[in-house]
C-alpha cells in the first residue's frame, strides 16, 4: 500500500515533526535544531515555560516529555517526534495540580519566574520518588535555580505534597 | 503635596470601572486640601514626590486599587494595596489590583532602596480611610440616621442600633457625590481592628504564578513583533570595526541586521551600542548572532584586569583617603603604638543575575513609543527613552510587567532603550531578549571593594581607636565618568554609621576609577562595608578571647541614639527624628538572636561553629547567627540560620520572612561563588556555569526568621537581610575551622585540611 504524501511541503533544512503538547496534536515545521523552549514560547505562545540560561544550567525551562522532566532549552525539536510534552499550563489538566496547590499553601514564590520549572521538576521527582527524603529532594531539585532563594519553602511544599512530615 | 480628591466623574483607568463608581484619587493638586498632612513626602527628602494612589469601588462592590510600585518578588504590589484595603475595611477577596503605567502623577515609582512601604504606608491608609468614611456617610444619609450610629464592617456599612446593612457596591454611587472629608475628620482604625496590616496576605498573583499564566517581561507580546538579539562590544565603550552582515541572513528566520550606535559616556542607562540581529523568533535571532563575526576596537577600558585592579585598590586602601567621619583623635592613639591590629578585606564585582534576563518589547509609532517591560523604575524608562528617541517623556508609555527577579539591575533600563531604538529604526514592534551571557557580561555590577581596618586595643581587647577605609569605584561613575569617590549615599551604608561606642574613630574613603558600569545590587555598599566591619569585630573578639556576642554588645555600648548630624549622613533619605540610629534596637536584635539561636548553649560537633553579625541598613536592624559545618575537604554546609529583624511596623510578616530567607540564600551566593572578573576589559564569566549562584543543596538547611514586634515607623525588608548574613557565615567558618575569610568569594581561602 502506498504511503500517503505529506500534507505539508517541507523546505530544505526544515523538518516536519508531529508531537503532542498538553494533549493537543501539533506539527512543527522549521529549524530542527530549534530547542523546544522557543517552539513553546514563540510559536505556540505557551509562555509559562521560562528562558533562564539556554544551557541546561538553571531549570527554568523544565517541562515533561512522556512524564519525565527535561530541559526544553537544550532539547532540539528534531528529537521530539511523537513525543508527549506537558508544560506548566497543562500539568494540572485545567485545575491546579496538587503540587501547584502545595506551592500556594507554602507561599513559595517570590518573583515567581523560576517556579513553573521548579514545579515541573518537583512533579517529576514525586512521580519517581513519592516519599522523598531531604537528600532525595536536594538531588532531585538542585538543577533548578531560584535566585530569590525560596528553596526552604520549595522543600516544605514538596514534603507537604508528598505527605511527608517536615 | 498630596490630597485625596473625588474623581468619580473623571472616570478611573479607562474602561476599568462602570458608571456610578466611587473613585478616589490621592494626587498632587496645586492647592492641597490638607497642607499639613504630607509628611510622607518629606520623609523621603525628595521634593518631587507626589504620591497619587487611586482607589475605585464599582457598583457591584469590586474594589480596584492601583499598585504603582513594581513587583519583583517582595510582594509590594500586594502589600501596599492591602494597607488601603484594611483601612477601607474591604473584603480582600473582592479587591483587584491594577498595575500603574509609568507616570509622575503617581509620585515616586522607583521600586528600589527598600522603601515602598515606608514611603506610601500613610498615603495608602489615608486613601482607604477616606473611602470608608464616605461610604459610611452615604449610608447614614440614606438611612437618615447620625453617622455616629453607622460603622463599616467588611465591605458593608452597618447601622448599629437597627442592624440594617448596605454593601459598598450599593453605596458607591451615593458616596461618589459626597465631598471628600478632611483628614481631621477621618478615623483611622486602631491596631486591634486591623484585618490585614501586620497579618499579611499571599501575593495577589500567586495562582497565576504557579499555573504559568502570570505575565513577566519575557512573556510580553504584541502583534507584528519581531525579535532582536544584540551583540555588544565585549569591552565597555568599544566601537564596532566590522561585522558580517550576510552570514546571519542565511539562518532561517533571520530578517536583517541593524547597527545601534555606541553610547557617548557617561553610560547612564543608554543603550551600549552594537549590532542587532532581527528575526522571526528568539532562537533564530540567537543563531544569526553567532554568525556576525563582529570585530571591535576595545578602547581605553581594555586596560582593565581584575588581578591588577585588586592590587591597586588594596594599595589605595593602605594610604590616607578622604575623611568621612572622625570622632576623637584616632591618629594620635595609633601614633603611640601599643597593641594595634590591622586587616584587609576584599569583595569582588557582583552581578545581579535575576532569573529573567533583560528583556523588553517596544512599539514606536507616530512619534510615540509604548513599551512593556520588567522595570523597577518606569519613570526612568520614560526619561531614558525620551532622550534616546528625541521625544517628550509624556510620549513614552511604560507598561510594567511582573519582574522575574531584579535585585537592582532592572532599575537601569538600557535594555528597554535598545528595544525602543530598534523599533524606531524598523518601524515595527521589537522584542529585545538578552541571553544569560549578555546578562552576566553587561551588568551594572555591584562595586569591587577593598577595606582596610585598624584598631588599637586595650588590655581587654577593646578598641580605643578605630580606623576604617574603603575603596571602590562609585556608582556615581556610571553618571559621571570622572567620579572616583563614594558619595554620601554609598558611605551611609554601614560605613559613616558605624554604630560602635569607640572614643577615637576615623572613617575614610579612597579613590578608584571605574572600568565597567557600576550599579546597585540588593543592599549595595552595605555588602562590603558590613562584611569588613562585622568580620573585623569578630576577629577582635577572638583575639581578645572573648565571646563574640558579649564583645559585640560591648562594642555597641549603651542604648542611645547616635547623632550623625555633624556628618554627611542621608539616613536613607529619612528623618533622623522618625528613624534615628538607635543602639538600643541594635542591642535588642543581638540579644534576641543570641537567645533564639541558643548561642553558647548548643553543643556543636567537630568542624562546626557559629558566627554572629549585626547590621542596620535601610533603617532596619538585623542580627544573624549562622551555624556551619566544614568537613575535611573544606566543604561548607550551612546547617542553620537564625535572623532577628526589627523593621518597625511590619505590614506583611509572611512576605517579610520570605525576604529574609531569600537574603540568606543571596548572601550564600556572595560568599560561596559571587565573583565577576575582567581580563583586558572583557568580563570573563558568562552563565551559571562560571557565575554560580546557590542551589538548594548549597543553601542554608534551615533559616528561622524572627520579627520584632514594633510600633516604630515601617522600614525596609527587601535588602537588609543580606549585609549581616555574609560576615555571620564567614565568622561561623572561623569558629569551625580557625581560618579567617578576608576575601570573597570563599574559593580564595583554603579551608580543607587535605
Amino acid at each position: 500500500m502506498a504511503r500517503s504524501a505529506p500534507a505539508v511541503i517541507v523546505r530544505r533544512g526544515e523538518a516536519m515533526i508531529q508531537l503532542k503538547v498538553n494533549g493537543k496534536s501539533q506539527s512543527f515545521q522549521g529549524d530542527p535544531d530549534m530547542p523546544l523552549l522557543w517552539y513553546l514560547r514563540d510559536v505556540l505562545g505557551l509562555t509559562g515555560t521560562k528562558f533562564g540560561c539556554g544551557a541546561s544550567l538553571c531549570g527554568a525551562c523544565t517541562v515533561h516529555r512522556n512524564g519525565k522532566a527535561i530541559r526544553s532549552c537544550v532539547t532540539p525539536m528534531s528529537t521530539l517526534s511523537q513525543a508527549e510534552i506537558t508544560t506548566i499550563e497543562g500539568v494540572g489538566g485545567g485545575q491546579l495540580h496538587p503540587v501547584q496547590k502545595a506551592w500556594v499553601e507554602a507561599n513559595v514564590p517570590q518573583c515567581g519566574y523560576c517556579q513553573s520549572g521548579q514545579i515541573m521538576q518537583a512533579i517529576s521527582l514525586l512521580a519517581k520518588t513519592p516519599k522523598p527524603t531531604d537528600e532525595e529532594i536536594d538531588d532531585g531539585m538542585q538543577g533548578n535555580i531560584c535566585r530569590c532563594g525560596t528553596y526552604q519553602r520549595i522543600r516544605a511544599a514538596i514534603k507537604a505534597a508528598a505527605g511527608v512530615t517536615a | 503635596m498630596s490630597a485625596i480628591t473625588n474623581v468619580s466623574r473623571r472616570g478611573f483607568i479607562t474602561g476599568l470601572v462602570g458608571a456610578g463608581a466611587l473613585v478616589l484619587s490621592a494626587r498632587y493638586i496645586p492647592q492641597p486640601l490638607w497642607a499639613e498632612e504630607n509628611n510622607l513626602v518629606g520623609a523621603l527628602g525628595k521634593s518631587v514626590l507626589h504620591p497619587d494612589i487611586f482607589l475605585g469601588i464599582e457598583t457591584d462592590g469590586t474594589v480596584h486599587i492601583v499598585a504603582h510600585r513594581s513587583e519583583m518578588g517582595t510582594t509590594t504590589r500586594t502589600s501596599l494595596p492591602m494597607v488601603a484595603a484594611d483601612e477601607l475595611d474591604a473584603d480582600w477577596k473582592r479587591v483587584k489590583i491594577e498595575q500603574a503605567i509609568g507616570d509622575p502623577k503617581y509620585g515616586d515609582q522607583s521600586t528600589d532602596g527598600s522603601y515602598s512601604i515606608r514611603a506610601f504606608y500613610d498615603a495608602m491608609r489615608q486613601t482607604g480611610a477616606t473611602a470608608r468614611t464616605m461610604l459610611v456617610q452615604a449610608a447614614a444619609a440614606q438611612w437618615k440616621v447620625p453617622v455616629s450610629e453607622c460603622k463599616a464592617n467588611l465591605h458593608t456599612v452597618v447601622h448599629t442600633p437597627s442592624g440594617r446593612k448596605l454593601g459598598y457596591g450599593e453605596l458607591a454611587t451615593a458616596a461618589s457625590k459626597l465631598p471628600v472629608p478632611k483628614k481631621a475628620d477621618l478615623q483611622f482604625k486602631n491596631k486591634s481592628e486591623w484585618r490585614y496590616i501586620g497579618k499579611g496576605t499571599k501575593s495577589f498573583d500567586i495562582n497565576n504564578v504557579v499555573n504559568g499564566t502570570a505575565i513577566f517581561g519575557m512573556d510580553a507580546k504584541v502583534d507584528g513583533m519581531v525579535y532582536a538579539s544584540i551583540e555588544h562590544s565585549p569591552v565597555i565603550g568599544g566601537k564596532l570595526k566590522s561585522y558580517d552582515d550576510k552570514a546571519p541572513l542565511q539562518v532561517a528566520g533571520v530578517r536583517q541586521t541593524v547597527i545601534i550606535d555606541p553610547f557617548k559616556p557617561p553610560a547612564v542607562f543608554k543603550p551600549l551600542g552594537g549590532v542587532a540581529v532581527i528575526a522571526d523568533n528568539t532562537w533564530a535571532a540567537f543563531q544569526g548572532r553567532k554568525k556576525l563575526n563582529a570585530v571591535w576596537d576595545s578602547g581605553p577600558n581594555a586596560s582593565f584586569n581584575s588581578d591588577d585592579y585588586k592590587k591597586e585598590l588594596q594599595q589605595t586602601a593602605r594610604q590616607k583617603g578622604d575623611l568621612v567621619r572622625s570622632e576623637g583623635d584616632a591618629e594620635s592613639i595609633f601614633a603611640k603604638g601599643g597593641d594595634v591590629v590591622e586587616a584587609d578585606y576584599y569583595v569582588p564585582l557582583l552581578a545581579h543575575a535575576p532569573m529573567e534576563p533583560m528583556v523588553a518589547v517596544a512599539d514606536f509609532k507616530n512619534g510615540k513609543v509604548t513599551t512593556w517591560c520588567p522595570t523597577q523604575n518606569p519613570q526612568a524608562v520614560q526619561e531614558t527613552l525620551a532622550q534616546e528617541l528625541g521625544i517628550g517623556k509624556e510620549d513614552v508609555t511604560c507598561h510594567v510587567t511582573l519582574l522575574g527577579g531584579a535585585f537592582g539591575r532592572k532599575s537601569k533600563p538600557d535594555y528597554v532603550a535598545e528595544a525602543a531604538v530598534l523599533s524606531k529604526k524598523l518601524g515595527k514592534p521589537v522584542k529585545v531578549v538578552w541571553s544569560r551571557e549578555d546578562d552576566i557580561k553587561f551588568g551594572y555590577y555591584n562595586a569591587v571593594a577593598a577595606m582596610y581596618m585598624k584598631a588599637a586595643v586595650d588590655d581587654r581587647g577593646k578598641p580605643t581607636a578605630w580606623l576604617q577605609r574603603s575603596v571602590f569605584p562609585p556608582i556615581a561613575s556610571t553618571f559621571n565618568q570622572d567620579a572616583v569617590h563614594g558619595e554620601a549615599g554609598d558611605l551611609q551604608q554601614g560605613w559613616t554609621d558605624i554604630p560602635y561606642a569607640i572614643p577615637n574613630l576615623r572613617v575614610e574613603n579612597g579613590s578608584a576609577k571605574a572600568h565597567v558600569r557600576i550599579g546597585w545590587l540588593r543592599s549595595v555598599a552595605n555588602i562590603y562595608h558590613g562584611f569588613a566591619v562585622q568580620s573585623f569585630s569578630d576577629e577582635l573578639a577572638h583575639r581578645a578571647k572573648r565571646d563574640p556576642v558579649e564583645y559585640l554588645l560591648d562594642l555597641l555600648g549603651p542604648a542611645r541614639k547616635v547623632d550623625l548630624s555633624a556628618h554627611k549622613y542621608p539616613n536613607y533619605d529619612a528623618s533622623t527624628d522618625d528613624y534615628p540610629l538607635d543602639i538600643g534596637r541594635m542591642r535588642q536584635v543581638v540579644e534576641m538572636v543570641a537567645e533564639k539561636s541558643s548561642w553558647g548553649k548548643r553543643k556543636l560537633g567537630q568542624g562546626s561553629g557559629m558566627g554572629i553579625a549585626v547590621h542596620r541598613s535601610f533603617l532596619t536592624y538585623v542580627a544573624t547567627v549562622v551555624e556551619v559545618n566544614v568537613d575535611n575537604s573544606g566543604e561548607v554546609t550551612i546547617a542553620r540560620v537564625d535572623t532577628v529583624v526589627d523593621a518597625g511596623l511590619v505590614v506583611n510578616p509572611e512576605a517579610t520572612r520570605s525576604q529574609f530567607e531569600g537574603a540568606a540564600v543571596f548572601g550564600t551566593s556572595i560568599v560561596r561563588s559571587g565573583e565577576i572578573t575582567a581580563k583586558n576589559g572583557a568580563i570573563e564569566q558568562s552563565n551559571f556555569s562560571d557565575y554560580p549562584v546557590a542551589r538548594m543543596n548549597e543553601a542554608p538547611r534551615q533559616t528561622n526568621v524572627y520579627i520584632v514586634d514594633s510600633d516604630a515607623p515601617p522600614a525596609g525588608v527587601g535588602e537588609p537581610g543580606v549585609p549581616p548574613f555574609t560576615p555571620a557565615l564567614c565568622n561561623a567558618i572561623f569558629a569551625a575551622t580557625g581560618t579567617r575569610v578576608r576575601e570573597l568569594p570563599l574559593s580564595r581561602t583554603k579551608l580543607g585540611k587535605a
